[in-house]
């Protein structure tokens, strides 16, 4: 016999996809203006560094010794050229593909790792005091002292830049999922799955794992902005590009003892760290608003 | 009918800061093919937990002391995780009392519904989609065919509870164990639920564990039912004998519980006083700081159970009926 359906279980069904989540989080996310404002910067960023090709004529090492330190607006070099005379609007352009590629790959593998010891911390509880005090070990070191230890070992190259913030940001990011995974695995639903016979491998990566995603996508985006700027910074102290790679950092660095004589061969970079760190901190603090309910905004 | 489920002498014990505490104390029950079985208790009485320990689930504190879980002959305490993991969802199902928790949201109920039967079965992705309309259908719900593609806070709570059913129903287990299955839910929806459990059962020929603390749950749906009290079981027997007949103080409490709606207004009976805490040492009958009828020897010594004609009551009130033949040591 089949049971009756009653009217109050028929509910018009509206057929709703995965994708169709992403784009209303991406909507709702054009209402926090500055997190607009961030977007736009990361979007010149990309453009910046997808079309330096494209954007400029002048190669980004290519020396000029006849029209060194040409201020900005100079005829042909709307942005001057430093002390070698090479052009900084193509510096500038090939510095952001820099900052992009290695914040990004430095995220992806820390996260990449963070997630997994996070995943296993949080479930098994014999894992967890192990890796936790592992990741307390990591924080005891000031992170920046850390990456320079890292470098120092491994030697300066922008591949040990990325090592070394990579593993930098797996105690974090560790932490931050080991949280979402012991309150997530109390509820009932995964008890519900695990009355259906689910393994504990199927429960942990493909019922636990989603529901962690909020924390780990506000995390990335956050840190993001810390990789760029870190890079930056081992880059200035001469611990990561090598001296003519048109690196922010090291333009910044090279222009040190310019500052007097032309200023921009500072400032310009640093505008563009400044300005790429803070778009990356309020798209993600904007992510964080609106993916954790707990901090949604009254009002 | 033979026993499919026999539960032996079962203890259950949680470490906490405060040391070990029993939860559930010698519980001993069967249940046969076909068959509902009822526990009744109040909540906190160990009947939640006593259904998780079937199921192997215990929370990471609970363990469980002394006793046989028998399912078709073989201890399920003897299996290994992994075979106990295959007995889950296929041999052994589980409904859960919060229907609004118990999906997980980010999955689409196809999804989920697709799980059972892929781990268990080895169905291929689209099998098991074609047996999930058809689950969906046979639990009664309208359009399984967009469902699939629903998320579960697109749904009503008794459509959730549907859904659930289906998941725990997709491999024809022999148990159902259902955990408060109606509690979370509104009225009306309660006796749809209960209903499609029945014709479920009946349709597959499932023995139905159900615990619940509503006597009305009881009395439309049991074959047998058990009452527990601070993790003892007081009462046992046919749900006709029970609730005509109840020998306990504290079976004759809940039923004298239950509002009446036809009839004069009269006050409704509540049981004075709550459930001992379970660090309490307990010295004599657990039920008699709450027992009107408590006598002296109930302070000091723990009552047998005493049987009539399969119906079992852990009372010392017995003790004059009795003959000494009835006796079984408890």
């Amino acid at each position: 016999m089949q049971p009756e359906v009653t009217q109050a279980d028929v509910v018009i069904p509206e057929p709703k996809k995965a994708s169709h989540k992403i784009s209303q989080t991406f909507k709702k996310l054009l209402k926090y203006k500055l997190a607009v404002v961030g977007l736009i910067i990361i979007g010149i960023q990309i453009v910046m560094a997808l079309g330096a090709n494209w954007l400029t004529s002048y190669d980004p090492l290519t020396q000029n010794l006849s029209l060194v330190n040409a201020p900005p607006g100079s005829a042909g070099h709307w942005l001057g050229t430093d002390n070698y005379g090479r052009d900084m609007w193509s510096r500038l352009l090939y510095g952001a593909r820099i900052s992009l590629i290695v914040g990004f790959i430095s995220v992806v593998v820390g996260t990449f790792f963070g997630v997994l010891l996070g995943l296993l911390a949080g479930y098994y509880k014999f894992l967890d005091g192990l890796i936790m005090r592992l990741s307390d070990l990591m924080f005891a070191f000031p992170g920046i002292l850390l990456a320079l230890l890292i470098v120092a070992v491994l030697g300066s190259s922008l591949t040990n830049v990325v090592i070394a913030i990579s593993i930098w940001s797996i105690p974090s990011c560790a932490r931050i999922v080991r949280g979402s995974v012991l309150s997530v695995k109390k509820q009932e639903y995964i008890t519900a799955m695990r009355s259906l016979g689910s393994s504990d491998r199927r429960i942990l990566f493909k019922h636990i794992l989603p529901n962690c995603t909020a924390p780990i996508i506000v995390f990335a985006t956050m840190h993001m902005a810390t990789a760029i700027l870190s890079t930056s910074s081992l880059s200035f102290l001469g611990l990561g590009a090598e001296p003519a790679t048109p690196e922010w950092g090291a333009m910044i660095a090279a222009g040190q003892q310019f500052m007097w004589q032309a200023p921009h061969m500072v400032i310009i970079p640093g505008i563009a760290i400044m300005l790429v760190v803070f778009a990356f901190n309020v798209v993600g603090d904007a992510l964080r608003d609106l993916l954790d309910p707990n901090m949604k905004k009254q009002g | 009918m033979t026993d499919i489920l026999q539960i032996e002498n079962l203890n259950i014990h949680f470490r906490t800061a405060e040391g070990s505490l029993s939860a559930v104390h010698d519980l001993s029950f069967s249940v046969k093919k076909g068959e509902t079985v009822c526990v009744v208790g109040e909540s906190g009485c160990g009947k939640s937990i006593s259904a998780l320990s079937i199921m192997g689930l215990l929370p990471e504190n609970g363990h469980i002391a002394q006793g046989k879980i028998l399912f078709e002959g073989t201890d399920l305490l003897s299996l290994k995780p992994d075979q106990m993991r295959k007995m889950r969802g296929n041999k052994i199902s589980m409904v859960f009392q919060e229907p609004m928790t118990a999906l997980n949201p980010v999955f689409t109920i196809g999804y989920q519904l697709r799980e059972p039967l892929r781990i268990h079965q080895g169905f291929s992705k689209k099998q098991a989609h074609v047996k999930g309309i058809e689950l969906l259908k046979q639990v009664g719900l309208s359009l399984p065919e967009q469902r699939m593609k629903q998320y579960p806070h697109e749904l009503s709570g008794g459509m959730r509870q549907r859904v659930m059913i289906a998941m725990a129903l997709a491999c024809h287990p022999q148990i159902l164990i259902a955990d408060e299955p109606t509690t979370a839910l509104d009225v009306t929806i309660q006796a749809q639920i209960l209903d499609l459990i029945n014709d479920m059962k009946e349709q597959l020929g499932t023995s139905v564990v159900m615990i619940t603390h509503d006597m009305g749950v009881v009395a439309e749906t049991a074959d047998r039912v058990v009452v527990m009290y601070a993790g003892e079981i007081v009462e046992e027997g046919d749900v006709e004998t029970v609730f005509n007949d109840p020998q306990h103080p504290y079976t004759k409490g809940l039923l004298a519980s239950v509002p009446k709606v036809e009839g004069e207004l009269t006050q409704l009976q509540a049981i004075p006083g709550s459930l001992p805490n379970l660090g309490e040492a307990i010295v004599g009958c657990r039920f008699q700081s709450r027992c009107p009828f408590a006598m002296d020897i109930c302070r000091s010594q723990a009552p047998p159970i005493y049987e009539e004609n399969g119906h079992q009551t852990r009372c010392w009130m017995k003790e004059g009926e009795s003959i000494a033949d009835n006796i079984v040591p408890s």
